[in-house]
């Protein structure tokens, strides 16, 4: 029988690990599984077990001397002058041991969920481990050593030959994963983020839209710093459904990095733990309207792991599996005990956000109006073709 | 970096002679707005716009009617002499010509006005987001420091002990003759820690502020 979700995780994907004071910790994937097994959301038979991704299969994207110099970095074999020239050895990817297995099975956690979905074994699969969306072709960046998102996109594209909508809500523009597909027509790459005037990448421009064959299937949508729910969620909610009206895909991948809240120490954009029920929510829903539920969720970045992270990723789970009634009840206390005393801040009680949680934004309205048509100006060109 | 290094060493041109038909097709199949035009020993000896050709040809409520005058040889209309440029100037040079003359191309020329390239507006903006950085991932960070010795190398010290490599660096003039903004972009996606750092040096960064809230 096909199942609603699968869950895709192993204590292993924490092997994926820089440093202990690196901002990218993926200790984050175990306390959301803590919560939601402590809420009593998930059990065994919705968990898989990533599989480790083939050369081959990392080769779908990467070149094979980056991959030898991952491993042999991995391995300690390889000097600091070659690291850095493959994005290796610096503050943001530096090498640690191993590093290619721990990679390589990110990458797998998320072919693992792509399989399930595609084989019709699971409606949807959630893989928070993935979702390295800096990844570049020959390049570590920004923490992201191989692109799982852009190896399951091409992945899909020669076994199953569907068309891909790549829907992307981490606050960093997706990158590494427009570049893979900027010519290509079958895949449509739409990313919502913090301007790049001061932000890291620094791309994502609203004029980026694709070229040759792929040109208007990039979208991206550069909010500006400070944007709250309602106009980040506005902006997401008319751009992912324009979208699938228009490119009518056969299945949806969403990077679901947790970095645009408020208390992340990354980025400038002002969300709230509401927009992280909704963005789920809204995906959900979509991905039943135009492509018979297939729907692929990846997790991303969230440097804020204590108070964000673990509920904004427990709720695309909830999402998934029909269980967001246990949002009405405050967080477990078990779960509580567990963690607090690792946690520099106190633990939320909450599924919502106190209401003073940041001083009123100035000139919200500008802000709003700024994104709005921003959207307009990403849209342009769908919506002109649609008349 | 010198005109050679960014040109196009194979321009589209013109003979003189040719008709201002031809001229409009080569515009229109190749899609560009300037076409060099030259004798028969290759040497520049004006150059055509897409803004010239339009003005010789019929307005489009008239299109079919005179179709004869674009029988005219391009010389008839072409801009002469022709301001050019050499593959050895720097490309700042060459923009400074563009800005002050208020053209977008630069044909270049050598020995004895033989045509060696082009080199055009967009070409030179492109190579300016280039030198920007912000083509590569990077994150940005604007510095207000004092307009004396030693300021640029104090900064870049903080860099190079944090090791972060620098993507590109500007240096801004300020509002007065006493501050300038030195604006790096630096290949970190985390640049909290060298901020930090700049900071405790008494530096003032600029990095997104509320709206309104500007210094």
């Amino acid at each position: 029988m096909k199942q609603q979700a699968a869950f895709v995780y192993s204590e292993d994907q924490l092997s994926y690990k820089f440093s202990d004071d690196h901002p990218f910790n993926h200790l984050r994937l175990k306390l959301t599984y803590d919560l939601l097994q402590k809420m009593g959301a998930i059990d065994d038979k919705h968990v898989q077990s990533p599989r480790m991704a083939t050369d081959e299969e990392i080769g779908l994207i990467h070149d094979k001397p980056y991959i030898d110099a991952v491993k042999a970095a991995g391995e300690g074999r390889l000097s600091r002058g070659i690291a850095n020239n493959y994005g290796l050895g610096t503050d943001d990817t530096p090498v640690f041991s191993n590093m290619h297995e721990a990679a390589a099975l990110l990458v797998g956690g998320t072919l693992t969920a792509v399989d399930l979905v595609m084989e019709g074994k699971s409606e949807h699969a959630l893989n928070l481990g993935g979702g390295l969306h800096h990844g570049f072709r020959g390049k570590a960046s920004g923490f992201c050593i191989y692109n799982d998102s852009s190896i399951a996109i091409e992945y899909i594209r020669r076994h199953y030959g569907a068309r891909v909508l790549y829907v992307d809500t981490d606050a960093h523009h997706g990158d590494g994963v427009q570049w893979a597909f900027y010519d290509d027509p079958d895949v449509c790459t739409l990313s919502i983020h913090e301007t790049g005037r001061y932000l890291f990448p620094g791309t994502g421009d609203v004029h980026e839209k694709g070229s040759g064959h792929g040109y208007g299937f990039s979208i991206n949508l550069p909010i500006d710093a400070f944007t709250e729910d309602a106009s980040f969620l506005e902006v997401y909610e008319n751009a992912f459904k324009e979208m699938m009206e228009f490119f009518k895909p056969d299945v949806v991948v969403t990077q679901n990095g947790a970095d645009a809240h408020y208390y992340d120490p990354l980025t400038h954009l002002s969300n709230s733990i509401r927009a992280y029920r909704e963005i789920p929510k809204i995906a959900h829903q979509l991905s039943h309207d135009y492509c018979s539920g297939r729907w692929i969720a990846v997790g991303g970045g969230g440097y804020d792991m204590w108070r964000v992270v673990p509920r904004a990723w427990a709720m695309i789970w909830l999402e998934m599996t029909g269980q967001t009634h246990l949002l009405n009840q405050p967080l477990p206390s078990s779960w509580h005990h567990s963690w607090q005393a690792r946690s520099p801040v106190q633990l939320p009680e909450d599924w919502s956000d106190p209401s003073d949680m940041y001083p009123p934004i100035p000139r919200r309205s500008e802000i709003t109006d700024k994104n709005h048509k921003t959207l307009n100006k990403a849209l342009f060109h769908i919506r002109n073709e649609k008349k | 970096m010198l005109v050679e290094e960014i040109m196009n060493t194979t321009p589209i041109h013109i003979k003189a002679e040719a008709s201002i038909e031809n001229a409009m097709n080569l515009i229109h199949q190749h899609k560009i707005r300037h076409l060099p035009v030259t004798d028969e020993k290759d040497r520049i000896i004006g150059i055509v716009s897409d803004r010239d050709i339009r003005d010789a040809a019929p307005s489009i409520f008239h299109a079919g009617e005179q179709k004869e005058d674009l029988q005219n040889p391009v010389s008839r209309i072409m801009t002469s002499p022709v301001i050019t440029a050499n593959r050895l100037d720097f490309v700042e040079e060459a923009a400074v010509v563009l800005y002050e003359n208020d053209i977008s191309a630069l044909p270049v020329a050598e020995d004895n006005d033989k045509l060696a390239g082009i080199v055009t507006e967009t070409k030179i903006l492109h190579n300016l987001v280039r030198l920007t950085g912000a083509h590569q991932p990077s994150s940005r960070i604007e510095i207000k420091v004092s307009n004396v010795p030693g300021e640029l190398a104090f900064i870049s010290s903080i860099f190079q002990e944090e090791q972060i490599n620098i993507t590109s660096v500007l240096v801004y003039p300020g509002n007065n003759s006493e501050s300038k903004y030195l604006t790096f972009r630096v290949q970190t996606m985390d640049p909290r820690r060298v901020i930090q750092k700049i900071e405790a040096a008494g530096y003032k960064t600029k990095w997104p502020r509320l709206p309104g809230g500007n210094e």
